[in-house]
């Protein structure tokens, strides 16, 4: 990990609020309706194509310093916004 | 952010051409003529350690950065696109495994992956499947601890000998991938021959029958076979394509550059005829635009940024689509025999078209970039309305 994924790391640890604002805004490239509902099944809407998965997957790496791995690979990490702040908060809280 | 090779890439970079020259290039179109690549050639591939040149360290590979990688396919893609096909999809297999395997998978198959001592090979395509893959017919059904597969996948590249498919099946509805071995009982592969090109790429139709595999050859979870393993997959197929796409529009420079400078008409060599300057200079600015969008992409893979799916998928478009004219520009300047086996070009026109269609269409490329390139307008005029909220201007 480096200083710059550390760093990130400790910031968003334990605020959940700013992963989410985080999350939102990188959901907001794909997504044009800012207010995204955070409870949206981002998968069945309907709004987003099939690159999409690996982009998050990446994002989710690079900005929280966390690595994705076959276990996490669960609906109910990446179903929403809410699932995806929750699962970065998760994985910080084990990489710390 | 630098666009120079550093002096190990330099040296990697020379060493594939060498190679290629040497092994690859005088002897591309007997390969395609005869439709295989010789066993012996993939051997020296296999012990230069090509095959595994990007899996980890740990598993027995070179771990090669991503710009190493690229310059590798480019040398061999412009010696031969069918040959490139194979670094392609065995890599495929081998850092989709890296990525999505458990560690026990890792352990079993990526060391005999980095020695070529298994050959992969990528089954995403079936007869009524190609663009809408997450929508394949093959079927898999849990059975104990095992899961029982049945299905057909067309127009495997190197399917012939593979030793070990990474493929797309459904599983309780949903796309789930699994690895089968070529020994399975019920698997069989059978020759595709009478391509338009990647002559020697030793496509397959794959047939499985009741194929029983054990259930730790699952790769990923149920669901997350297209959206993950196979989406790992084709963005490493597409960043290859790329660098392939440039390997063979530089093999069309060279051609035109080598016929142009020797063939005379009308007192004067052809390189000195405008309209073939045109030519010549169009595919060359070509050749200096696809090597910089795989550089960029080479920096954002080495980086893991978000963007490199995009940035891939607009280099193999761009890539692939200016490959393709390159070709029709080389076989137009050698005239006659352009349309002949005397020269290489003929064979870059029919593999690059090739390249247009695999690892996603051109079209599917359009969707997704034109989709893009709408959300980036979006987020810029987002972010300027925010700007001008905070200033209060």
């Amino acid at each position: 990990m480096d200083g710059v994924s550390t760093l990130t790391n400790l910031v968003f640890e334990m605020n959940p609020e700013r992963i989410m604002d985080e999350v939102r805004d990188f959901l907001g490239q794909f997504i044009s309706n800012i207010d995204i509902d955070p409870d949206l099944n981002l998968f069945t809407s309907g709004l987003l194509n099939s690159l999409f998965a690996m982009q998050l997957v990446l994002y989710v790496e690079q900005n929280f310093g966390i690595q994705v791995t076959n276990e996490d690979l669960e609906p109910e990490n990446f179903k929403s916004l809410s699932a995806i702040q929750g699962f970065i908060q998760k994985k910080s809280g084990e990489t710390t | 952010m630098e666009i120079e090779l550093n002096t190990a890439q330099k040296a990697a970079r020379d060493e594939f051409k060498i190679f290629v020259d040497e092994h690859v290039a005088p002897f591309a179109d007997e390969f395609d003529s005869k439709e295989r690549i010789p066993d012996i050639l993939i051997r020296t591939i296999c012990e230069r350690g090509y095959m595994g040149a990007m899996v980890p360290k740990e598993y027995g590979g070179k771990a090669v950065d991503a710009l190493t990688w690229g310059l590798l396919c480019e040398e061999i893609g412009r010696g031969s696109a069918s040959l490139v096909s194979l670094l392609t999809v065995h890599s495929m297999v081998s850092q989709t495994l890296a990525k999505w395997g458990n560690e026990e998978q890792r352990k079993k198959w990526l060391p005999k992956l980095a020695t070529g001592e298994s050959i992969g090979a990528f089954g995403l395509t079936e007869p009524e499947v190609g663009s809408d893959g997450k929508s394949v017919l093959t079927e898999a059904i849990a059975d104990g601890n095992d899961h029982i597969v049945n299905g057909e996948k067309r127009w495997i590249s190197f399917g012939q000998i593979a030793d070990l498919f990474l493929i797309l099946a459904q599983l309780q509805g949903k796309p789930t991938a699994f690895l089968i071995e070529r020994n399975t009982e019920g698997f069989s592969a059978e020759p595709i021959s009478g391509m338009l090109g990647f002559r020697s790429a030793m496509l397959a139709e794959l047939n499985m029958n009741d194929c029983r595999i054990p259930s730790g050859n699952m790769v990923g979870n149920i669901g997350f076979g297209f959206s993950h393993v196979a989406g790992t997959a084709l963005d490493h197929g597409r960043y290859c394509i790329s660098w392939a796409s440039l390997g063979l529009l530089q093999g069309c420079v060279n051609a035109c550059l080598e016929y142009a400078g020797q063939r005379r008409q009308f007192g004067a060599f052809i390189k000195d005829h405008q309209l073939v300057q045109e030519m010549i200079t169009e595919m060359a600015v070509h050749a200096k635009a696809a090597r910089l969008m795989c550089y960029h992409a080479a920096y954002q893979k080495d980086r893991g940024d978000p963007s490199l799916i995009m940035e891939t998928s607009m280099a193999k478009y761009f890539n692939s689509r200016v490959a393709v004219k390159a070709a029709l520009n080389a076989v137009q300047i050698h005239g006659a025999n352009g349309c002949s086996d005397r020269y290489p070009v003929a064979r870059y026109l029919r593999d690059a078209k090739i390249l247009e269609i695999i690892e996603g269409s051109n079209q599917m490329q359009q969707i997704i970039i034109s989709q893009y390139t709408h959300q980036e307008h979006i987020k810029a005029k987002r972010q300027a309305l925010i700007k001008e909220l905070e200033t209060g201007s």
